[in-house]
Formats: C-alpha cells, structure tokens, sequence
C-alpha cells in the first residue's frame, strides 16, 4: 500500500475546509496522524465495487415527508432562541461586520 | 438498598411495596456519588436539587394512585443521562468545551418519553466529546475511570453513563452507539448495553456524531431492565425521519422463552489474529452454555469484515465535519478553536474524504463497500438467527495506553462498529472475567431482532449471574 | 450588440415559495410579515444541537408542479444533499439543497428573442436574514432567522440567452409562471425572489463557450438585471479588447453607482463537500403521487392566452394585465363563457375591465353578479319608442312644472325628466333617444 505524507499545503486546506485554524505544533501532530489514518483507509481501494449501489443510508425508507402545517408548539420565543448567544443585539444575533461594498 | 446489586426491576418492587420510597433511591443514589465520582469521574453536571423534587413527586404519586406504575413503567427509576442528549434546562456539553455553557431549550424525543415514564434524570455522564472514541479518555474534561480497575478505561463513548451504572450511581444509563459507543462500555464494565436497530429510536434532540450510523441505546446491569427500558425509548417519532412505523415489540415479554434449534453463526472473521486468547476462550465457554439450550453453534463468513473499518472510517469522520459545521459560536457555544484534538482530527478527515477530487475514490467508495458489508450480514442472516462475538479483542486497556494512536484506538472497535454499518442491532451482554476484568459478548441479529437478541441473552444470564459481581475500585 | 463579441448569459433564479411552514420544520414561513426578528424559529431552523430536518410535502409537490410547467423532465428518484460553507446566516454550516438528482431538469421557457433551456429547477431551505448596520459605533452584521429554512426553489437555465433584454424577458416570464402557479409571490423587492446572472462574453464565430464566467449575484428588479448586464458587457469587453481575461469572480451591483463590483474572487471558490443528507430519506414518486401532482398542473399559461385570443378575439397584451394565478384565470374562464352563452362581447367586457369602466369584484363576486352588472353598464334601446312613448306621456302628466321650465328654457330640467323616464322604465336607455322623444310630445 502507498506511504500516505500529507504535506503542510493539504493540511491547512483542509482543515480550511473544516473552518479550523492550526498552530504549528498541531499541524505537525495532525500531519503524521491524519497520514497514517488516510494510508490505513486507502485499502479499500482493493474492493471490487463494480456495480454496487452505495448505501448513503441504511433503512430503506422513502418519501417520510410532513404535511405544510404551522407547528407552533415547537417554535421557540426570541428570548429562548437568544438565550444561548454571547453576543446579540436586541432580538437580534449579532457577529463581526460580515464585508460587501 | 444497596445500590451496587439494586435493578430496576427489584426497585420497581420496593417503590411499590413502600420497602424505600423514591425520596430514599434518590437521596441514596446522591450519596454513592458523592463518596466514589471523585475517583470514577462518571459525571460533568448533576441534577440533584431537581431529582429531590421530582422525587417527592414521584412518593406522592405512589400513594395517591394504585395504578401508576402501570402508567408510569419507569416511575422513580434514576437515570444517567449522557450529555450527547439534549435535555431541556439542564446543561449540555457534549462532553466538550465548546458548548461547555450550553443550556437546550427543548427535550430530546428520548427524554421526554423517559420523563413521560416517570424516571429521574440524577445527571448528565462524561464521554468522548462528541461521542469521538472508544475509551472515554477524548472527554474535554477528566477522563472517566473503570470501576472494576482504576487504572483502566471504562470503554467509550459512553463511557460516564456505564461507570455509573457499574458503580451504583443510576439504575440505568442512556447512551448511543454509532460504532462501539454503549456496547464497548457495556462490555467494560460488566453490564448489558443495547445498539437498538438503526431507526428502532429517535435521534432527535441527541447531539448527532454520525447521522446514518447514530443509534440510540443504554446500558442496565440486567437483560431484564435493558428490555424494560427499551419498552419505553422505542418507536416511531414524527421529529425524526429515519424512524420505522414498526410497532415496538414486548421485549420483556419474552424473557425466559426456550431457544431451542437456534441457529448461532460464528464470524471467522471475528476469531483471528489480534483477538485476546483469553477472550477467545470466554466466549467459546459461554457458546457452550447456548448450546446447553438448545442452540446450534456454525461458523459463517462475513467476507467484507477486513474493510469494514476503512469504510466506517471514511463515512463517519464525512458525517462528523458536517454535523459539527454547526459550531460556529454564533448562536451557542464558543469558536471552533475551541474543538478538542480528536473532533478535530475528524473534522478534517472528513473534510478530504468530501472534498472536490476526493469524493469518489473515499466517500462513494466507503458507501459501496457498506453495501457490501450489509449484504455479507443479509447472506448470513439467511443460514443463521443470530451472530456472536466478543465485544472488544482485548480486556479493559490502561488509562493513556493509545491516546496518542488514534488509529489503534479506532481498531479496538473493530467487531462493533460493522453492525453499525449495516443498521442492525446489536446487545452486549457480560459473559465472564478475564484477569478480573469484565469480557462482554455481543450478540448481533437482524434488523429489528431486540426481542430476539433478549431472549438469548436472558437465558444466558439467567444461567451464568455474572452481572452479580459488582465492582471492588480496584487499584484506586 | 457588438460586432465583434457575443454575450452569453446563464441565469440561475431563487424564489420563496409560499408554504404555510418551513421546508423542513413546522415555523411559520412568514418573514417579511414578522412583527420582530426570530420569532419563527424553533430548534430544527436555528440548528441546535440534535435537531433534525423533516421535509414539507407540498413544498415538494409545488417543485414538481413548478418543473411540469416548464415543460420539466422529473426524477422519479430523487434526494436531498448537504452543501457545506461557513457563514453567519447558515445556522448549520450546510444547506440543505439538491446536488445530483434535482426534482426536475431538461425544460424550456419561450421568449420572443428564442426559447431558453431550464437545466434544472431544485428545492433547497433558505438562509437566515443578515442585516448590516453601526452598533456603538462599530460596523457589525445582525442575523435574523424567521426565514432560515424557508423554501427556496432555483430555476437554472442553459447558457443560452444572448441579450439583456432577452434576460429581462426570461426572468418575467419565469416570473409570471410561478405566479401563475401560485407558488411564490415572487417580491423582488423583499428578496422573495433572488436574480443571478452568469455572463462572459464570446468572440463571434467561436463555438466553445468562454473560459471564464462572471456572476452577477443578488439582483433585485428586472431593470437592474437588465444594466448590470449592459455594464458588465462593456467591462468585459474593455478587458478582452485589452488582451487579458476577465476574472472567473462572483460580483455584486450597485443600482446608485450602475457599476458591478468584487464580492468574492476565484482564489476563495467553494468546495461545497455536498453528500447526500442522512437525515432525509429519499423521495421517490409513485404512479399515484405523481399522477396527482401532474393533475394539478393548470392549463399553460401561454395556452391561456392563445384560447382567449381564438375564442373571444381578445389580444394577449390585455389579457395579461387581468389576472396573475392559474385560479384567478379559470374565474376569467367563467365569466368569458357566461358572457359568451349571452350573446356579450367578450372583449368589450375585457375592455371595461382593463379600463376600469366597470366596478366589480371579478375574484369576489359570483359569475352571475359580475355579468349582470356588466349588463346594466350595456343594455341599452331594448324598448320600443312605442312604450317610452307611453311613459313619457304619464311622466310629463305628473310633473307640469319641470315641463314648463323646460318650454321657458330652463334646459336642466330635461336631466330630471329623463331621469325620471329611465326610473320608471327600470332600464338604462341611451340619454339622447329620450331627450328627442321628450322634446317631440312636449311640443
């Protein structure tokens, strides 16, 4: 089987991906783990999958759909929806300037 | 009432005889962890104050009506709840740092059904943040120990909710199971752990790791109380797409039905290299007292066993980074640096097994393969009833002994997590010790089989009493 | 157009449809009509740990419909996918959208320019509501959910428009169908309904399609889709004349400078990671279930508007202007063929329709009403001179002063004779037939 080495470059894009920012010492860390954890999955390269459907799920449902009714029991009130956030503005979450012109 | 030996069926006796009152169990179960959770760590938050109300309740109840515990099956039963499910008020973490504060404002579906029931939540249990691992140790707070031995692990992800039930502290605990996570510390610490069918319970309002694979179960000291439980958590919910409209079986109606001509299939693939001779021995043992009942013991195959692995190993980590893309800190919860090493790690293998390029060859390969992996158990299912192996190759492992090998840490999963795979149940139930640490063997059947796998394990249980071995804190 | 390049637009276009929920929980979908912000949101939409997604039935059903009337492809078989990216206003850092399998593909929408080829119509949920202002002094952004998770369909099309104005035609088109399906309000305004364009330019007599595209993001009126194209042909134009390649980038536009600008460049382009959503089982339409849907398919509109103009000569420019919903159409329908079993104009009706010379509810009131009234507008000389004659005679006997104050000249009061002819004939009779029949017997 192919020695797997991520380089520094694959890493960050992917953690990138992920939204994760890395320091240095875990990029090295992550570098040899995620390697060696890529190269021991990349065995399933051997399997003979010609014709096989994939299984994204397992039960075999179709079609487990709601009809349009307003539920409001479950609708939470602002209070409740807020009341986790560190960091609102009235009823309203607030973030960091998100930029556009 | 000695917490270590009580069940819930025993305690369900005693609440209705008045030989304690629910006040009593409670206020107990609130001692036994203020003198041993320093040492076993089982719990992040407790609910005592609300359990003491609720189980004034509950005493009142009992005297005002006859026929509650025929409403309320459940009724004054203390529970452990792990912190992967939401619960409406009471904090919950997910065993990590990131939603440390995090307060729901909604039940889980299992919840309410068991609140419904009438148990008392004691608190939420320590595990593997995010359910990421098979030891407990990836907890972003203090890993939590084995009952049965200190030094040792009690099995993850659920790892809280077992060392609790092991150790007295809740008759019962609620965990879930998207690889080894109840079977594992089930298995560990000497109890009987249920991986329902995938779908047979709800998901909704339970943290999800991975959302094909997650499954809903919980651990008892007894078959008894494992099937008695389910009785309740199973079922059809509208807030979860995945669940079967297939009426819930009586599974402790069949407790104690013969098994007579019972087919048992042994995977060869489950007894090779790498499994624990010892272990290998317990459970050949314990084949033996089935086919005192009757049972017929075959070896089947399983041929797709060696990939099986590689294939969980690609779908969950891809399921895990898109169930975790929703710590972002703005409506809960801190900034994703805040993530622990392991989810992580998982965040970004399933980011590349994902990722544009990479799509084909890890994610819709991994998905082929889990159909194969489904057949191998349908072709099997045709010439047997049911499966057997040991739950886990190796006893209890040290504290730390694979922290910083995260693929030999996945590998000790390697008889559970296929069952997952194929969304069929599997129950670990304890089949004897080794060196004085707990084995547990795992009986595995087809969709939708709990009555099935129960009725083995009962008879089995009934036979060998090796859940009345309760812990000693050895090495502590 | 220019001599040397052809512009070559594709057009992805976003509308809200009008459900009573949410595409995947049971909020209210009523943004725009919120009395406060995230009111509407329960744990499913503002993605809380452990909830799940459970889709809207008709929401599907709509999609279909939506893909039948334009003349759709459907998937018999098909999914939801998760498409990842991080941003304030997607609470789950995915959204729940179609990748592969869309309900519908392979349709058409005519214009006069030619007809544009729809490449596929999906379901997918909606953002949150970003709001952009100082607090304290310092620039933040303010996140409202009552619209996360609210459906959204996208209708894309083949790069096969070749003009702004073409554009500006298909989007209305689009416009008028789904409204017609009574889908969507389609308010562009509000941000109901979202305009995307992808535009590059083609040096004539090429057959390759360019090596690059700009997209043209977040429009919100046909008049600007219409501008921001015309600039961006000449921006691109100006670069290609120049030698180089306009970026591959995603652009905004500014309707007070009319410019485009950069909103996100090539270098950041996602990698959406879309698989398919396990929460979601798939869908899959049965001979019954899609039976249904078809059946509730309406007439095309197009066919709507050729029958009238068969039927009753009326022109489709004015029949446009009656009616948006395929239910309101089939009200027209009615009434058409009402008039038409009385021997009534239909056109004329449509006239006074259009014109507001008549006062009815066409939408309120029952057939039966509307005609009449209309009737009453019309109906005149349906009585002999013979009779008026008679009731003219009794109306001079009755009234002998306002008879002498129109022999001394006082004209007015030949207004108050006719009125009272026409009162006590019950009838509308045409004012200067009776003012010459007044005047004959007076004399």
């Amino acid at each position: 089987m192919a020695k797997k080495n991520l380089t520094t470059e694959e890493i960050l894009h992917i953690a990138k991906l992920g939204n994760l920012t890395l320091n240095k010492k875990e990029i090295e860390v992550f570098k040899k783990q995620l390697s060696s954890v890529i190269e021991y999955i990349d065995k399933l390269q051997e399997v003979d999958i010609k014709d096989i459907e994939p299984s994204s799920q397992i039960t075999g449902l179709t079609d487990v759909l709601r009809e349009d009714k307003v539920e409001e029991s479950r609708t939470l009130t602002s209070g409740e929806a807020l009341a986790n956030t560190k960091s609102k503005e009235g009823n309203l979450f607030k973030v960091k300037a998100i930029l556009t012109e | 009432m000695d917490l270590l030996e009580l069940t819930i069926k025993d305690a369900s006796e005693k609440l209705k005889k008045g030989v304690f009152s629910c006040s009593e169990l409670i206020k107990e179960c609130f001692t036994t962890i203020k003198k041993n959770d320093k040492k076993i760590n089982a719990f992040l938050t407790l609910n005592e104050e609300e359990a003491l109300k609720k189980a004034i309740e509950r005493d009142e109840m009992i005297k005002s009506d006859k026929e509650i515990f025929n409403k309320k099956p459940l009724l004054g039963i203390p529970v452990a709840i792990k912190d992967l499910y939401t619960t409406k008020g009471i904090k919950t973490t997910a065993g990590s740092k990131i939603i440390k504060d995090y307060s729901p404002p909604f039940n889980a579906t299992v919840v309410k059904k068991l609140i419904d029931a009438g148990v008392i939540i004691i608190g939420k249990t320590n595990q593997d943040a995010w359910g990421h691992g098979s030891s407990g140790e990836n907890t972003d707070y203090e890993p939590t120990k084995n009952p049965y031995d200190l030094s040792r692990v009690p099995g993850g992800s659920s790892s809280g909710s077992g060392a609790a039930v092991a150790y007295g502290a809740a008759l019962v605990g609620t965990g879930t199971d998207t690889g080894s996570s109840v079977r594992l510390p089930a298995g560990y610490c000497n109890l009987v752990g249920l991986k329902p069918t995938y779908g047979r319970v709800s998901r909704y309002g339970v943290i999800a790791m991975a959302s094909s694979f997650d499954t809903i179960g919980h651990m008892t000291k007894t078959v008894y109380d494992n099937a008695k439980v389910l009785e309740v958590t199973a079922g059809l919910d509208p807030y979860d797409s995945t669940t079967f409209p297939i009426k819930v079986g009586q599974y402790t109606k069949v407790l104690g039905q013969n098994i007579k001509g019972l087919k048992i299939g042994l995977p060869k693939e489950y007894f090779v290299r790498g499994l624990d001779n010892k272990i290998n021995n317990s459970i050949k043992d314990s084949l033996k007292v089935l086919e005192k009942f009757g049972a017929i013991v075959k070896e089947v195959s399983l041929p797709h066993t060696n990939y099986a692995m590689a294939a969980y190993y690609i779908l969950v980590p891809s399921e895990v980074s898109s169930n975790l893309s929703r710590y972002d800190g703005v409506r809960y919860g801190g900034t994703r640096e805040m993530f622990g090493a392991e989810a992580k790690r998982r965040i970004m293998l399933g980011s590349y097994t994902l990722s544009s390029g990479y799509y084909d060859a890890y994610y819709l390969k991994a998905a082929k393969v889990r159909t194969l992996i489904k057949q191998d158990f349908e072709k099997a299912f045709k010439e047997i009833d049911i499966l057997i192996g040991p739950t886990s190759p190796t006893s209890p492992f040290k504290l730390g002994e694979k922290v910083d090998d995260p693929l030999q840490m996945y590998l000790s999963d390697i008889f559970l997590c296929p069952v997952n795979l194929a969304g069929i149940p599997g129950l670990s139930v304890p089949s004897g010790f080794v060196d004085e640490l707990p084995v547990g063997m795992q009986i595995i059947g087809p969709q939708f089989s709990e009555e099935l796998l129960y009725k083995v394990a009962y008879l089995f249980e009934q036979e060998t009493q090796y859940y009345k071995i309760r812990p000693k804190f050895k090495n502590g | 157009m220019d001599k040397k390049y052809q512009v070559i637009i594709g057009m992805e276009v976003h509308a809200e449809l009008k459900t009573h929920s949410k595409m995947f929980c049971g909020c209210k979908n009523d943004p725009f009509h919120a009395e406060k912000p995230n009111i509407y949101t329960c744990p499913a939409c503002l993605g809380l740990p452990g909830a799940l997604p459970v889709a809207n039935k008709k929401a599907i059903e709509w999609t279909v419909m939506l893909g039948l009337a334009l003349g759709c492809k459907i998937n018999k078989f098909s999914k939801f996918d998760r498409k990842h990216y991080f941003y304030p206003d997607l609470p789950k850092g995915y959204q729940i959208s179609q990748y592969d399998l869309p309900f519908c593909y392979d349709g058409k929408v005519k214009t006069s320019f030619g007809p544009v080829g729809i490449t596929r119509v999906h379901l997918e949920e909606d953002t949150g509501k970003l709001i952009h202002q100082k607090v304290d002094g310092r620039n933040v952004s303010l996140i409202d959910f009552n619209r996360s998770s609210v459906p959204l369909i996208e209708i894309v099309t083949e790069p096969e428009i070749y003009s702004s104005a073409q554009a500006k035609e298909y989007a209305k088109k689009l416009r008028q169908i789904i409204r017609y399906l009574d889908i969507s309000d389609c308010d562009m305004e509000k941000g109901g309904m979202r305009l995307e364009a992808n535009i590059s330019l083609q040096k004539k007599g090429e057959t390759e399609l360019p090596n690059y595209k700009v997209e043209l993001k977040n429009i919100n009126s046909f008049r600007f889709l219409e501008r921001g194209i015309e600039y961006e042909i000449k921006r691109q134009k100006e670069i290609l004349e120049a030698g180089k390649t306009p970026d591959q980038e995603t652009r905004g536009y500014n309707s007070e400078k009319n410019i485009t600008y950069t909103q996100r460049s090539k270098e950041n382009a996602a990698d959406y990671r879309y698989f398919p959503d396990p929460d979601l089982p798939p869908i899959r339409f049965d001979d019954k279930w899609f039976g249904e849907i078809k059946s509730s398919v309406p007439e095309p509109l197009d066919s709507v508007f050729n029958r009238w103009e068969k039927d009753y000569k009326i022109d489709k420019k004015l029949t446009e202007l009656l009616f948006e919903t395929a239910g309101e159409s089939k009200k027209f329908d009615k009434v058409f063929s009402g008039l038409s079993d009385q021997k009534l104009p239909v056109d004329k009706f449509v006239n006074a329709i259009v014109n507001k010379k008549l006062s009815v509810d066409i939408f309120g009131e029952k057939v039966e009403e509307i005609i009449n009234t209309y009737k009453k507008s019309v109906q005149v000389d349906d009585v002999t001179d013979e009779d008026l004659k008679k009731i003219i005679t009794k109306i001079i006997k009755l009234n002998p002063k306002a008879v002498e104050d129109l022999k001394v000249g006082k004209t007015q009061s030949i207004n108050f004779l006719v009125g009272q002819v026409m009162c006590e004939a019950k009838k509308k009779i045409e004012f200067n037939r009776l003012v010459k029949l007044i005047q004959e017997l007076i004399k």
